[in-house]
């Protein structure tokens, strides 16, 4: 008759003020160094901020944050464990970090599962780390969490842009809001993403230029936080 | 699914239903809970207790578990899990999110995870009793 799960979703948000979804129609764009980097920098301006890893097939979070052996609490649900000074959430908690082979619908439903359980402290922001294109999760998201707002990564590559152009028209369509577009990976500054996004009629956030003291940082945030990488996304932040 | 968030789901949907159709007292809720969710059945009926409405003060919680039947995809064994026999941290895994069996079970027969749990994996709320007033 009636899937009891769906029920309690929309409420475990009441307490959190923000929930931006960090999200891209094509992977390997860096999306999840920018979820991570601006759920650091949100915090580190004395917000209270989470973090949800939704990419289920292939989590990194946890490998950005250098994040091993966290177990959420049980307490009528589950609490998230607090790392690098954020509630964090994501399946590795559960997988272990073993290969999680999901099917569409499984994957689905291991999200309703997830965010059925977790109960969210009072939060500012919650950053949701997208897995990327327009399948399961993304229509989870828009069907099941009030209030969510997307934050599009792209790169300068003509490819990774008409991923994201699909993804864009999907949100326009929807009438979900589109905070805006980050151009990450940048080498050498060309207008030609921001006049494709304006064109479409959404808000060009910034680049961030390509970084290549980001990989030794990888697991240690605070080297994170001291890239050039950081500071753009932080500044980025400052601007949503 | 822990037991909290899922008494809290059939209680939930239990009062809206009862709203939308006019019920004013609910006197039966028939719940059917996959074997793969290992919910503990007193603790959930705690919970359903601690959090009744008052429309449904006086309701029966009638709740079945459905055994975990699995049919793989790659060579169409199929088998019937016994949750017992799963150890502790496996186990609670798929507790919190049953899909995590994929990530924990393999066909015994050809050792693919990529089977289908065909029974038992879910909870649904079978029907709703109530009166209404005159």
């Amino acid at each position: 008759m009636s899937d009891p799960r769906l029920a309690i979703i929309p409420g475990r948000f009441d307490n959190v003020k923000r929930i931006i979804a960090v999200s891209s129609g094509k992977g390997g764009v860096g999306k999840s160094m920018v979820a991570v980097a601006l759920a650091l920098s949100l915090r580190a301006r004395s917000n209270k901020v989470g973090l949800l890893d939704l990419d289920f097939t292939s989590p990194s979070t946890h490998v950005i944050l250098g994040a091993e052996g966290l177990y959420p609490e049980e307490e009528k649900g589950i609490t998230p464990p607090v790392t690098q000074g954020l509630s964090y959430m994501s399946i590795v908690h559960y997988s272990e970090d073993e290969p999680v082979p999901l099917r569409g619908l499984d994957a689905s439903n291991a999200i309703i599962e997830l965010l059925a359980i977790t109960r969210w402290e009072e939060l500012d922001y919650l950053i949701i780390d997208m897995p990327p294109g327009i399948g399961d999760a993304t229509l989870d998201m828009l069907r099941l969490i009030p209030r969510i707002e997307f934050l599009v990564v792209t790169t300068p590559s003509q490819l990774a842009y008409e991923s994201v152009r699909k993804l864009l028209v999907l949100l326009q369509d929807q009438k979900i809001p589109i905070i805006g577009v980050v151009e990450n990976m940048v080498i050498k500054q060309t207008d030609h993403i921001k006049e494709e996004i304006h064109k479409i009629g959404s808000r060009y956030l910034g680049a961030i230029d390509h970084d290549a003291s980001v990989e030794a940082a990888i697991g240690h945030p605070e080297k994170l936080e001291m890239t050039r990488f950081y500071r753009q996304v932080e500044e980025i932040g400052e601007g949503i | 699914m822990h037991e909290w968030a899922l008494a809290e789901g059939i209680v939930k949907t239990a009062e809206k239903f009862a709203e939308d159709q006019g019920i004013d007292e609910i006197t039966e809720v028939k719940i059917m809970i996959g074997e793969l969710q290992q919910v503990e059945h007193e603790i959930i009926e705690f919970a359903l207790d601690q959090l009744r409405t008052p429309r449904m003060k006086s309701a029966k919680f009638a709740i079945e578990t459905v055994p975990a039947r699995f049919k793989c995809r790659k060579c169409s064994h199929e088998w019937q899990l016994n949750t017992r026999n799963l150890d502790k941290e496996t186990g609670e895994a798929i507790h919190f999110v049953p899909e995590m069996a994929h990530v924990y079970i393999t066909c015994p027969n050809c050792g693919s995870p990529d089977f289908e749990v065909t029974e038992g994996r879910g909870v649904w709320l079978v029907s709703i009793k109530g009166r209404k007033k005159e």
